[in-house]
């Protein structure tokens, strides 16, 4: 049961890997996709978007879309507290550090 | 057979953030920064994917059960605490750090960029940690 549950969500999981394939397909255009190249950046943004994600119970869809269309006030307090920071980190990278 | 079902809808989910911008981290970075090359355009798709949910929230909560599945799955907690707010807090500061979020991020995999391939396995190393950490305060902390 429980093993037939985790195949299920896989192809969630498959879904989304697959999306841009789809889309490539139905345009017949690649997709524009520009990732930053810094490793050791992307490896400290991963690690903090899946600690936060897990330990806030949700992330931008599950507590931005989700939550905060059923109208969730924990979702709300998450939204405007995520929304809040990434525009802090964005200002002081590009505007502070970066400037 | 439910996992087509799911299949189809992650396919649909994704095509969506591929379209809209979401699955492009210069894209979001630029929607992040407020005070430079702010692109408001993702305010939008947000703003309308919460339209369409809310809409559709209401259509599904008038029925008695799912159309697929047993019975809904509707978060319980209610509690806005210390660690609601911290990790939403760290998840901010590393989604303007990279630009990606978890779902688009899993749309971005087979694109191949090598920032993807570092940022994906730091994010489930990321989530086990949350986890574990989530696990051992249950352990040493009483129930309630």
């Amino acid at each position: 049961m429980a093993r037939r549950r985790v195949l299920s969500r896989l192809g969630f999981v498959v879904g989304l890997v697959a999306a841009p394939f789809a889309m490539q397909a139905l345009t017949g255009e690649p997709v524009a996709q520009s990732v930053s190249g810094n490793i050791p950046l992307m490896v400290a943004s991963g690690l903090l978007v899946g600690f936060g994600a897990a330990r806030g119970g949700g992330c931008t869809s599950g507590h931005g879309v989700c939550g905060l269309s059923r109208l969730s006030t924990r979702s709300l307090v998450a939204t405007i507290t995520f929304m809040a920071t990434a525009f802090v980190t964005v200002f002081l990278v590009r505007h502070v550090i970066g400037g | 057979m439910s996992f087509l079902r799911n299949l189809g809808l992650g396919l649909l989910f994704g095509i969506g953030l591929v379209v809209s911008g979401m699955s492009d981290p210069a894209k979001v970075l630029n929607f992040l920064d407020l005070f430079g090359t702010w692109d408001p355009s993702l305010a939008f798709v947000i703003g309308g994917a919460v339209v369409v949910a809310f809409f559709g929230y209401r259509v599904v909560f008038a029925r008695t059960g799912p159309i697929a599945g047993d019975r809904f799955h509707i978060p319980a907690k209610e509690a806005i605490d210390g660690r609601l707010v911290a990790g939403a807090a760290l998840f901010g500061i590393g989604w303007g750090l990279g630009g990606f979020c978890p779902g688009p991020a899993l749309t971005a995999l087979g694109l191949g960029a090598p920032g993807t391939f570092a940022f994906i396995p730091a994010m489930f190393l990321g989530m086990w940690a949350a986890r574990l950490l989530a696990e051992s305060g249950a352990r040493t902390r009483p129930a309630g």
